[in-house]
């Protein structure tokens, strides 16, 4: 199986970014259609990222770049770790390790509105980590091991012992995709209170190399959506790929739908939702007989 | 002078994806109601990929409404210089064209054109959003021969900042360099909305 794990790898590599340029725009045709507008091509993230490169090139600073590259590499190795079906854990620390890149990256810059929306990454990034930790928890507590291909030999789909981890998981999605309510930090929309975040001073390479960054990581999140769904039999794979596909919708209707929130809300639903949904679900699986897991 | 024919390798991007900076100098407000309101259903802009984006540094171009005064002079010049090149300026509304109403003002100094300079003149009182997105479309042109010239290794060609020049009384595209040329009009409307 060694070979499937490398084709599997590479694919990711491959297909991953343009799968995440098309989901891009689809989202923001959606989020057109549903301000009653007719919205861009499917493919204007793609032009804006060929635009980005067309810019004057001598805007932008060395390090940063370096730093940005080194985030997106660590970003593609951590989707590698995933689709080769290795350690799990792996993959959502490098996942972090590569927001906490783009953070060193953004904070080159001197500039006020960056510096707080520099704070406000690393705000997201304590947000997201306690449900991230507890969904490598579950998957270790349901398989018996944190590798990714060990979900792949499981009979019913994870959901279905984690439901919680799984409304967690979903929940801090919205911040990780930066989707309004909380799209403190930055947001893929015009005018911001912080201008536009981290990213204020960057421009030319440095925002296209972030872009890029984006469609990775948006293929690994709903990559772990799909990660609930999927048994030993293949056509459970279909099943993954539908379920990401209505979680993304509800993202893209959540964004549209809710206004942005302080910080301080931010953090204290997002701990809030991590240790209840977590405990609350671990209880459960150690209270329901769960013969068949490999846990016992 | 026409727009076309630059780009020898391949399609080129910056026609695909303006982005827009809006600052208000010294407008009555007339001009940015109608610059947002190409934002809105109605018009939706972005169906040409142009977003809103409110930061210099990632914007292409630099929508200006309202003349200029004292006060506003050193905010446009920080921004214009904090934008990337290849980039256009284009002053919306007859007060960002010659100062109009407010010319003869005391605090006014005139148009955009006396600070930074300008690409694109788009007229109207308050300018109406369909001559605005026709005056981007041209926009983008100008940006696709800016972009030509960077690529060619040659300076990026830009207009004079008309210090102390007085505006003409009829005024002219970046692209009609003829000085007794015709007046320019809103081509979305065929030139209804100037008479308005
Ligand atoms: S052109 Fe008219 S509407 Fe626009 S800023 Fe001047 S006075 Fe106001």
């Amino acid at each position: 199986m060694v070979w499937l794990s490398v084709l599997l790898a590479i694919l990711f590599v491959v297909v991953a970014p343009v799968l995440g340029c098309l989901i891009t725009g689809a989202d923001r045709i959606l989020t057109a259609r549903m301000q009653r507008r007719r919205g861009p091509s499917i493919l204007q993230p793609y032009y804006d990222v060929r635009k980005l490169l067309e810019k004057d090139a001598r805007a932008n600073d060395v390090v940063q770049v370096i730093l940005l590259a080194l985030s997106l590499v660590m970003l593609v190795v951590a989707g590698v770790c995933l689709y080769a079906g290795a350690n799990f854990l792996l993959c959502i620390l490098l996942e972090t390790l590569s927001s906490l890149m783009f953070i060193l990256a953004a904070s080159v810059d001197p500039s006020p509105f960056v510096q707080v929306g520099v704070q406000r990454e690393i705000l997201q990034v304590m947000c997201c980590e306690p449900m991230l930790l507890l969904f490598a928890v579950g998957v270790y507590l349901y398989t018996g091991s944190f590798s990714v291909s060990s979900l792949f030999s499981t009979n019913l789909p994870m959901v279905v012992w984690l439901p919680l981890i799984f409304i967690g998981l979903v929940f801090v999605l919205t911040i990780k995709l930066r989707k309004s309510p909380f799209d403190i930090a930055s947001s893929h929309h015009a005018h911001q209170e912080i201008v536009a975040g981290a990213s204020t001073e960057m421009s030319g390479l440095s925002l296209a190399l972030i872009e890029v960054t984006h469609w990775y990581e948006l293929v690994i999140l709903m990559s772990w959506v799909g990660m609930f769904f999927v048994t030993s039999n293949p056509l459970s794979v279909l099943l993954a790929i539908l379920a990401a596909a209505v979680v993304f919708l509800l993202e893209i209707w959540i964004d549209n739908s809710f206004a942005r929130v302080k910080w301080q809300v931010m953090f204290k639903s997002s701990w809030m939702v991590a240790l209840v949904c977590g405990m609350v679900n671990f209880a459960m699986f150690f209270f329901i007989d769960s013969n068949g897991l490999v846990f016992f | 002078m026409s727009v076309k024919d630059t780009s020898k390798k391949g399609a080129s991007y910056v026609k695909k994806s303006p982005w827009i900076i809006h600052y208000d100098a010294a407008s009555c407000n007339g001009c940015d109601i109608e610059v947002l309101a190409s934002l809105t259903p109605l018009y939706d802009v972005e169906r040409f990929g142009i977003i809103n984006t409110g930061n210099p540094r990632h914007a292409d171009i630099f929508l200006v409404t309202g003349s200029v005064n004292e006060q506003a002079k050193p905010v446009i010049e920080q921004i214009y210089s904090q934008m990337v090149e290849p980039k256009v300026v284009i002053a919306c509304g007859i007060c960002a064209c010659s100062g109009g109403v407010f010319k003869t003002c005391y605090n006014t100094m005139g148009g955009i054109d006396q600070v930074i300079p300008v690409d694109v003149y788009v007229p109207g009182c308050a300018v109406r959003p369909e001559a605005l997105i026709d005056g981007v479309v041209r926009a983008l042109d100008i940006l696709e021969q800016k972009r030509a010239a960077m690529d060619a290794g040659l300076p990026v060609p830009t207009p004079e900042v008309k210090l102390g020049v007085e505006t003409p009384r009829v005024l002219h595209t970046q692209d009609d360099p003829d000085e007794s040329g015709t007046p320019i009009e809103p081509a979305a409307q065929g030139g209804e909305g100037a008479k308005r």
